[in-house]
């Protein structure tokens, strides 16, 4: 036999990675163990986590659903707990749960801010995610008549003749622009829905209606609240901010002197004013310039001013996006011979707004939170409720409940905001 | 929304608001319903119910009136105004009447140019205190931290009273009575100031309402009413009247129970049936119709009745008559004779 050294004919089986460096406990090293600071840091956290929730807890559980007052909360919480329990009363949310979304809304009527919720979210859908089909586009641009209609109720011939001045317009643009040419053109689409609104547009949606009535039960804006409120007032504002924050951004970068001074007059004053003065403004000033016995809707003013308030805002968001494009883009643009029109659609609005997602989304989410400043002019938003509901002497008393509530709730909606935001961002991200 | 939002706007732009207002009385008949200006919430006073009907003793002030001057109860919407819209909301035209717990002063009076119809409660600031703090007098507060609510005339009230006694306090402003609440539980102030009402309604929801004292001491007059715009003065006898009528018909013993067969026909006592119509024409002197007294009492009940209902004994805030008794027993309301 010749004289081979020992040679392995076959692999050695894996071995498992020694214990300190897998799984949990390796985990459990690096990241909240890796140094003696961090080991304190970490037991102190633990500890606090621990005494907060050992409070919060058996607060959120030990609670009484069923009860019909805070006093009954309370004798229910103590024979079922035990005495001197504290316990929430959620028995409150039970009892005003729908008061809390739809405020004074006829009970049976709910369907019809349902159905308006429901149809918002489709008509949102192709704006939020580009694979559905783009036709769906054409409802997003009725939604928002179709959604006054279904909230207020009345004729339906109000809302479609509001829709007329637009139809009205496109035409206006095409007449005058196949014989004056394009600035007419413009002026004409802007003047005639105008006038068609002023003058026309409620004598018609009258004359139609006495001949064919058809509508819904009218519901008047008193009996709005809630979170139908919160959310009517947040996606007016965030839906009608964004088109109205790039045309203010555009004209304050314009070469046209008296465009651009608007621009910058406007968005510089209401930046320069609190939220909470616009909204004193829509609920008290304006009553004294308006001739006595209009009937200017509250909720409508303030829709209006939170929506300049949030488009100033907007404005100067996208216009951080516009800076920091490169010079070259728009330099690009020039040289393929675009129109000023074209290079923005195409090549600098879609990359400045993309650089700006996440400052327009926080804005978004401001702007939905600033929503419950409503209650300080009087407004029943869910706060001004609470309000409310702890007059009535069976609730008094009751607050972490009712905010804890109105908390989630929100909360929930801006969490959504911004994991969209994130989606968003990922799928637009081109860089490398 | 009313017929076009956007005829409004327009209506703002174009036309000059240059004509003569009519009556209230007159625009209240025309649109057929009373726009009442009432709290966002207070309890006992005024608050929505889970169906969003609304109650209290300021909204029973509301029906009443809408009784009155149009024959229903129910014919009257309700404005919700915060401590800071109040006064524009009234001045501006947006509501007819506003009965919110309003204090009665001088300078509300004559400077904000409105009318005040009368007291349909006299209340008084007081100071409420943990047991704990063995403080038997609002004079021992010094260095207290006291909470009290901005914008309100109890601020006043309550620094007139330090500085008159020499003695010092350090304000915790808040907005509204829950927040007070809240932090006087929490102990971030130790006494908590606001009228004597609100002390006791607040008290009333602690879970130890024992642990808690309300000092003696009133330390100023709040007497409050409701009140219309200055220069409408037919307007301001209709709330006025129909605030003593309320007042008149317990003093007579007139309840919510006999008002039916009272007002059926000419009684017995001639002061009844001129209140109630059946006798003289004081309806008719308001530019009401005869019964207008009668309707406002079968709205509610007369004045006992409403505060008994509301904020009285028998409910959770449990507000004795005191001041806010007849006179005759004792207390301040004296309506002055329907003649």
């Amino acid at each position: 036999m010749s004289n081979i050294s020992y040679v392995r004919t076959e692999m050695l089986q894996e071995k498992a990675p020694p214990v300190t460096q897998t799984g949990i406990v390796k985990w459990v090293r690096e990241n909240l163990f890796s140094s003696v600071s961090n080991s304190v840091l970490t037991l102190l956290a633990l500890w606090l986590l621990y005494t907060l929730l050992s409070h919060v807890l058996p607060w959120v559980f030990q609670s009484s659903w069923s009860a019909n007052s805070l006093t009954e909360c309370r004798s229910a919480i103590a024979a079922a707990y035990g005495e001197g329990t504290h316990g929430a009363c959620w028995a409150v949310i039970r009892e005003r749960f729908f008061q809390l979304i739809y405020g004074f809304y006829p009970p049976e009527l709910y369907w019809r801010p349902n159905l308006a919720f429901i149809l918002m979210l489709v008509a949102l859908a192709p704006v939020l995610f580009d694979k559905l089909p783009r036709k769906m586009l054409w409802f997003s641009a009725v939604y928002p008549f179709l959604c006054f209609w279904l909230l207020w109720g009345g004729s339906i011939w109000l809302p479609l003749s509001i829709v007329a001045g637009f139809v009205l317009g496109g035409f206006a643009f095409k007449l005058i622009g196949a014989q004056f040419g394009n600035l007419f053109a413009t002026i004409g689409a802007f003047l005639v829905p105008i006038l068609w609104w002023m003058f026309a547009a409620s004598p018609v949606a009258s004359g139609i209606h006495s001949a064919i009535p058809l509508g819904l039960e009218a519901v008047e804006s008193a009996k709005f609240g809630g979170f139908l409120l919160s959310i009517l007032i947040g996606i007016t504002g965030i839906v009608l901010s964004l088109p109205i924050g790039i045309l203010l951004a555009l004209g304050r970068q314009s070469d046209l002197l008296i465009v651009k001074a608007i621009c910058v007059g406007f968005i510089e004053f209401i930046r320069g004013v609190p939220l909470i003065t616009l909204l004193f403004v829509a609920s008290v000033l304006l009553n004294y310039f308006l001739p006595p016995g209009t009937n200017f809707d509250l909720i409508l003013r303030v829709v209006i001013m939170v929506t300049l308030f949030a488009s100033a805002y907007m404005a100067e968001v996208i216009r951080g996006g516009l800076a920091a494009l490169p010079k070259g883009q728009y330099e690009g643009a020039d040289s393929l011979g675009l129109d000023f029109w074209q290079s923005t659609r195409l090549i600098i609005m879609p990359q400045a707004l993309k650089i700006s997602i996440p400052s327009i989304v926080s804005t978004f989410i401001g702007l939905f939170k600033d929503t419950t400043l409503v209650s300080i002019i009087g407004l029943f938003d869910p706060i001004g409720l609470s309000t409310n509901i702890r007059a009535d002497s069976a609730w008094n008393g009751i607050i972490w409940e009712l905010y804890g509530f109105i908390a989630i709730v929100f909360f929930i909606f801006c969490f959504s905001m911004s994991r969209y935001s994130m989606y968003l961002e990922n799928k637009l991200k081109t860089g490398h | 929304m009313k017929k076009s939002t956007f005829i409004g706007t327009v209506a703002a732009a174009t036309l000059a608001a240059g004509f003569a207002a009519a009556g209230t009385l007159d625009e209240v008949k025309a649109k057929g319903f009373l726009q009442c200006g009432v709290s966002t919430g207070l309890a006992g006073f005024s608050n929505a119910d889970a169906n969003g009907e609304w109650n209290g003793f300021d909204v029973a002030f509301c029906r009443a009136v809408a009784a009155a001057v149009l024959g229903d109860s129910t014919a009257v919407k309700f404005t919700p105004t915060t401590g800071k819209t109040r006064f524009t909301a009234l001045a501006s035209g947006e509501i007819d009447i506003l009965a919110r717990n309003t204090t009665w002063t001088f300078s509300r009076d004559v400077d904000l140019k409105f009318s005040f119809v009368g007291v349909n409660y006299y209340d008084g600031q007081g100071f409420m205190v943990p047991k704990a703090l063995g403080v038997s007098s609002a004079k021992d507060l010094d260095t207290a931290t006291v909470c009290i609510q901005t914008g309100t005339t109890t601020e006043l009230n309550l620094a007139d009273f330090f500085r008159s006694n020499n003695i010092s306090y350090e304000p915790v402003p808040i907005e509204t009575n829950a927040e007070a609440q809240a932090q006087y539980l929490a102990g971030a102030c130790d006494v908590y100031t606001t009228d004597a009402s609100g002390l006791a309604a607040t008290r009333a929801t602690f879970e130890n309402p024992g642990d808690h004292i309300v000092l003696p001491e009133i330390i100023s007059k709040e007497p409050l009413g409701p009140l219309v715009r200055h220069g409408d003065d037919q307007w301001a006898d209709i709330a006025r009247w129909t605030l003593n009528a309320l007042i008149t018909a317990e003093e007579l013993g007139i309840t919510s129970a006999n008002i039916k067969d009272a007002a059926m026909s000419a009684g017995d006592n001639p002061e009844i049936n001129r209140l109630l119509g059946t006798e003289g024409n004081l309806g008719e002197m308001l530019g009401l119709s005869a019964d207008w007294a009668a309707n406002a009492v079968a709205a509610g009940g007369n004045y006992g009745e409403i505060f008994e209902r509301h904020i009285g004994e028998k409910t959770a805030i449990g507000i004795a008559r005191g001041l806010n008794a007849q006179w005759t027993n004792g207390g301040l309301l004296y309506s002055p004779p329907f003649r």
